[in-house]
């Protein structure tokens, strides 16, 4: 196999000693067929032993090996070195903090996904005991693309509107309150609507569009803040002209 | 170990220089100061109207006809197609998906319903204004 010399340039930050992140250069011999990540395996392994970064499934499925790679937010282990330039920045993910090199502080989108109620909210009685929630193919189809969502975060990485202003709920997030939304068996759109309806939801996007441009899993949480607004706007209206709001 | 988590500053005046996607969406947020013009160009219309004079209004009607004039309106009418009206027509599909059944519908027709739509509100405008 071919090897070809690749220069990294990575993103160093030790909280204990450095007072600001700075690059560090290794030379690493990539075989054709890896990916940013095993780049990087190899600079632990072979090179430099205290380099701190996040990985674990290898193959788009955990998300949590986001990073920026030449200033655009991609999983590590989905970007080939082969469709790469000789020189490759590795930085942490944009607009978070670095809590260690390549390691981001994550703890604001945490709490954000779990604000939006991201799950089956009820109003009715639950069916019995032993029965289940039925719901059609097509019922499906209209959420289904939204929960490939692995929480890699790029879209947050890319986006400009939270980059500026952190109170933003942001794509992710946002995303799947939409799943949640359009999901036949939930019944708590309405309790959402505080949250997204606020100056901090869905109207603080400006459809930059880079969130579903960078996102590995094609949810398109752009697409999905759109319908937001639009169902927002709609509620409003209709509240307004006294008609019947959403059951829910 | 103690946690001393830095945090990157994004620069409040120059952040839309980090990359090209940015800069194009700068432009189109751009089209903001014609809008701006454009609100200005409708009350200054509106206030050589309430003059009550002829005179006043055909000096308006022909100060929008000089050469400079008709090419800020061509200018503002590229402008407004390029990063306005045909982004956001190709977006439209998105944005309101309509599903019938289990598909969705393709999103030609909703692109295709825009420009039908856009065509019949702006004849109706030219029917207004007289020219047709
Ligand atoms: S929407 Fe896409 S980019 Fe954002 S967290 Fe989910 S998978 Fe990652
Ligand atoms: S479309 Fe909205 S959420 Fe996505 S990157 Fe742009 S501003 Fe952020
Ligand atoms: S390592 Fe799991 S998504 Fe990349």
């Amino acid at each position: 196999m071919n090897i070809r010399q690749i220069e990294l340039e990575v993103m160093r930050y030790d909280p204990e000693k450095d007072e600001a992140p700075w690059f560090q250069q290794y030379s690493v011999p990539c075989q054709e067929d890896w990916a940013i990540l095993d780049a990087l395996n190899y600079v632990k392994d072979e090179l430099d032993t205290t380099l701190a970064y996040r990985w674990s499934c290898h193959m788009m499925v955990c998300g949590s090996c986001g990073m920026m790679i030449n200033g655009e937010p991609s999983l590590t282990c989905k970007t080939f070195v082969r469709d790469l330039p000789d020189k490759v920045r590795v930085e942490p993910l944009e607009n978070f903090p670095i809590e260690r090199d390549l390691v981001v502080v994550l703890d604001d989108v945490m709490q954000k996904l779990h604000q939006v109620q991201p799950y089956i909210v009820r109003k009715d009685a639950p069916p019995q005991e032993d029965k289940e929630f039925t719901q059609s193919r097509g019922a499906l189809m209209k959420f289904k693309q939204l929960t490939m969502c692995i929480n890699c975060m790029c879209c947050y990485a890319a986006c400009p509107q939270y980059g500026l202003d952190k109170n933003f709920i942001g794509p992710a997030a946002l995303a799947l309150a939409h799943r949640y939304n359009l999901d036949s068996r939930d019944q708590g759109k309405s309790d959402r609507l505080d949250i997204l309806a606020d100056h901090d939801g869905v109207w603080e996007c400006s459809f930059v569009g880079a969130c579903s441009e960078v996102c590995p899993k094609h949810v398109d949480p752009a697409a999905a803040i759109q319908q937001m607004k639009i169902d927002g706007a709609m509620e409003f209206w209709k509240q307004k002209l006294g008609m019947p709001g959403d059951k829910s | 170990m103690s946690r001393r988590p830095y945090i990157r500053p994004m620069s409040q005046t120059t952040w839309y220089m980090r990359n090209g996607r940015y800069k194009v969406y700068m432009l189109r947020e751009m089209t903001s100061f014609l809008v701006g013009f454009y609100t200005f160009l409708t009350i200054y219309a509106l206030a050589t109207l309430a003059s009550n004079s002829p005179q006043v209004w055909n000096s308006f009607l022909s100060s929008q006809q000089s050469t400079g004039m008709i090419a800020l309106h061509g200018f503002a009418l590229l402008y407004f197609l390029f990063y306005q009206t045909f982004p956001w027509f190709k977006l439209a599909p998105k944005a309101m998906p309509v599903q019938v059944g289990e598909k969705t519908l393709p999103g030609i027709y909703i692109v295709i319903g825009h420009y039908i739509v856009w065509a019949v509100l702006s004849a109706f405008i030219f029917w207004l204004a007289g020219v047709i």
